[in-house]
């Protein structure tokens, strides 16, 4: 097993697909010889050649609806959008059209396409450059949005979003890309769609997360064992559509529940995770869910003191990990 | 030569009578919605030249329409029939498109290569440029029309996919229907330039305007933008010159923004009433003949009026159906 960022796995996921099928091609703003800001398609132009690597002009409504055209008619597009932040001119074509080919069409159409983009905060990118964007999607019956955490989950979840059949946003956080490493199997694999993963047991408290911030809760995780506090971590992997049924198994076990997420709170995708456990497993709470989510500005300012008032670390999640453990 | 004129005699008594049906279907379709049996219309009277001209130089069920609500005349000569057309107005049972969950005429049928998947003005137009894509990937030479009007001209979506389609040179056609208004908007106040296709420069691809009222004309420039796009040399945009003679929709009263002056001047250029002139002059038809397409015509849209009314609403077990592959 190779030790590789989320990053590579990234890379390597798409390289595995384009060698394997010739319906998958990759269109994006840089994705060409500069081998996309991130480098996640690099060595790709020279590999695939211009035809399958797409250098597009910087129309983000195009890139999606483009794509949308090729996947109703037999290929499968991977759409990079360069930066989330820049997501928001395609939601006509994702939300408005992609989202709805199959039932408007009674199921003669479907949209098999991916749209990546690099997402969240922390890496001092300010207003344009953090954002969150799984929510607006997330929303939306006919698509799906997946938001791995780590190296092995990047790349058998991307793998397994490419083939499939219907739309899936694909969202990246951004500080995972080279910051997290993990192991990943030589041999090919993929992981589902709408199975979420429970990345550490515990007992006393429930953490239901996903992306960077399995990271954080993970830390926080270790944290609260030096004082007893026995922490599971079940990271979504998926937020459209969720796995309702593992949300509902730890809540069942632990009794106190902690949904942690980057996005805005309100209205958040931990919103409908707290609907979800209070419809399903009311009887089993031992104190209130406990959401902490961005806070109520629109997007994360630039300056260092400010930019960790947003973004949530392992210490806000101890603070309350310990008002839960307590209550 | 001789035989040339031959088959363009044919083509245009073809043509001819593919027009009068539509024309007869859309006047029922009007019929329907006043009285009170179809939510909603935009009909197609004075845009028909422009759809089966267009239409005719095309490879049926090879080559692919991404239509917009206005092209009646293209789903009736691509292949569906008026009494599926009529179910979709009347919201029934065995509509074809989209099983009646959609608006009438949105929807997709793949073996006759049309898609009508948004109300949202110009967002197909890119999707058709994605398909276009396909086509060139696939080494395929089929070729994509996308209709739009003149509003749509206006989208940021439309600028965005001629843009991408002239870079890559791809196999699609970019056919505007300009009748002057969207909705009450008149061209004056939706461009400073004369028209739209003077735009086609700005993307390094030719742009034709035409009399979108001569059928000829139409087929003609469409059948050379065709070979063009199929021998890979790249899009065309057709800016063909309509006119619409009823209001936007049967939801809308035209008499608020339009003169009915105007419109008589119109329908001084009605596609109709010029190609049956032409085909009298030149003897491809008579009177007796033209009565019989008209009887005819009627005869099958009473049909299909008939069968469409008696259809059942579609059954509620399938709502949930299409939203992800099962």
């Amino acid at each position: 097993m190779a030790v590789i960022t989320v990053l590579e796995a990234i890379r390597e996921a798409m390289r595995e697909e384009m060698r394997n099928d010739d319906r998958v091609f990759i269109m994006g703003e840089d994705i060409g010889a500069r081998g996309g800001v991130f480098l996640a398609t690099e060595g790709f132009l020279s590999e695939f050649g211009e035809e399958r690597i797409i250098d597009t002009p910087l129309a983000e409504s195009s890139i999606a609806g483009i794509a949308l055209g090729a996947a109703m008619s037999g290929l499968r597009p991977i759409a990079e959008i360069e930066f989330a932040d820049f997501i928001w001119p395609t939601i006509n074509q994702i939300v408005g059209e992609a989202a709805k080919v199959r039932y408007g069409t009674e199921g003669k159409l479907n949209a098999p396409m991916v749209l990546r983009a690099p997402q969240g905060g922390g890496v001092r990118g300010a207003l344009y450059h953090s954002q969150s964007v799984e929510a607006i999607f997330a929303h939306t019956p006919g698509l799906k949005v997946v938001t791995p955490s780590t190296p092995y989950d990047a790349k058998g979840l991307l793998k397994s979003s490419i083939r499939d059949d219907d739309p899936v946003i694909f969202l990246e956080h951004k500080r995972t890309y080279r910051l997290v490493k993990g192991e990943v199997p030589d041999q090919e694999y993929t992981i589902p769609l709408g199975k979420a993963d429970v990345k550490k047991l515990g007992e006393d408290i429930s953490i239901i997360t996903y992306g960077l911030m399995v990271h954080h809760c993970l830390e926080a995780a270790q944290m609260a064992s030096l004082k007893n506090i026995s922490v599971e971590v079940l990271d979504l992997r998926t937020v459209r559509p969720l796995d309702v049924e593992s949300i509902i198994n730890t809540v069942k076990k632990t009794g106190k529940t902690l949904i942690v997420y980057e996005d805005n709170q309100a209205l958040g995708i931990g919103s409908e995770v707290s609907a979800l456990i209070s419809q399903h497993a009311f009887e089993y709470l031992d104190a209130p869910v406990i959401r902490l989510g961005g806070p109520e500005v629109p997007a994360m300012p630039f300056s260092p003191p400010l930019e960790n008032m947003f973004m949530i670390d392992a210490e806000k999640i101890s603070t309350a990990i310990k008002e839960l453990a307590e209550y | 030569m001789e035989t040339n004129l031959k088959i363009q005699d044919e083509l245009l008594l073809k043509m001819y009578k593919e027009m009068v049906l539509c024309r007869t279907l859309d006047e029922r379709i009007w019929m329907l919605n006043r009285q009170g049996k179809a939510a909603i219309m935009a009909s197609s009277q004075g845009h028909e030249a422009g759809q089966i001209g267009s239409v005719a130089a095309l490879r049926k069920g090879y080559d692919q329409c991404y239509i917009y609500y206005r092209d009646l005349a293209v789903l009736l000569t691509l292949g569906l029939t008026p009494a599926e057309i009529i179910k979709g107005f009347v919201a029934k049972e065995g509509e074809p498109l989209s099983g009646a969950r959609q608006f009438p005429t949105h929807g997709a049928h793949p073996e006759y290569g049309v898609i009508n998947l948004s109300n949202v003005i110009a967002t197909h137009i890119p999707q058709a440029v994605g398909a276009a894509l396909t086509a060139k990937m696939k080494k395929e030479d089929r070729v994509i029309v996308a209709y739009f009007g003149d509003g749509a001209s206006s989208a940021g979506d439309c600028h965005e996919a001629m843009n991408f389609a002239a870079i890559h040179k791809l196999p699609i056609i970019f056919f505007c229907e300009n009748n002057g208004y969207a909705i009450s908007v008149p061209l004056s106040k939706q461009m400073a330039v004369a028209n739209v296709a003077a735009r086609a420069e700005g993307y390094g691809m030719p742009g034709i305007e035409i009399d979108g009222c001569d059928i000829l004309a139409v087929y003609e420039t469409t059948v050379e933008a065709v070979a063009k796009a199929r021998a890979g040399l790249g899009p065309t945009l057709i800016e063909a010159n309509v006119e619409r003679y009823l209001p936007h929709t049967s939801d809308d009263d035209d008499s608020i923004y339009r003169s009915s002056q105007e419109i008589e001047e119109a329908k001084k250029r009605d596609p109709l009433r010029l190609l049956r002139e032409q085909l009298l002059e030149r003897k491809i038809l008579d009177l007796k003949e033209d009565k019989h397409i008209h009887e005819s015509a009627k005869e099958i849209v009473n049909k299909a009026t008939e069968e469409a009314e008696n259809a059942p609403y579609p059954e509620t077990t399938d709502f949930f159906k299409h939203v992800y592959a099962e």
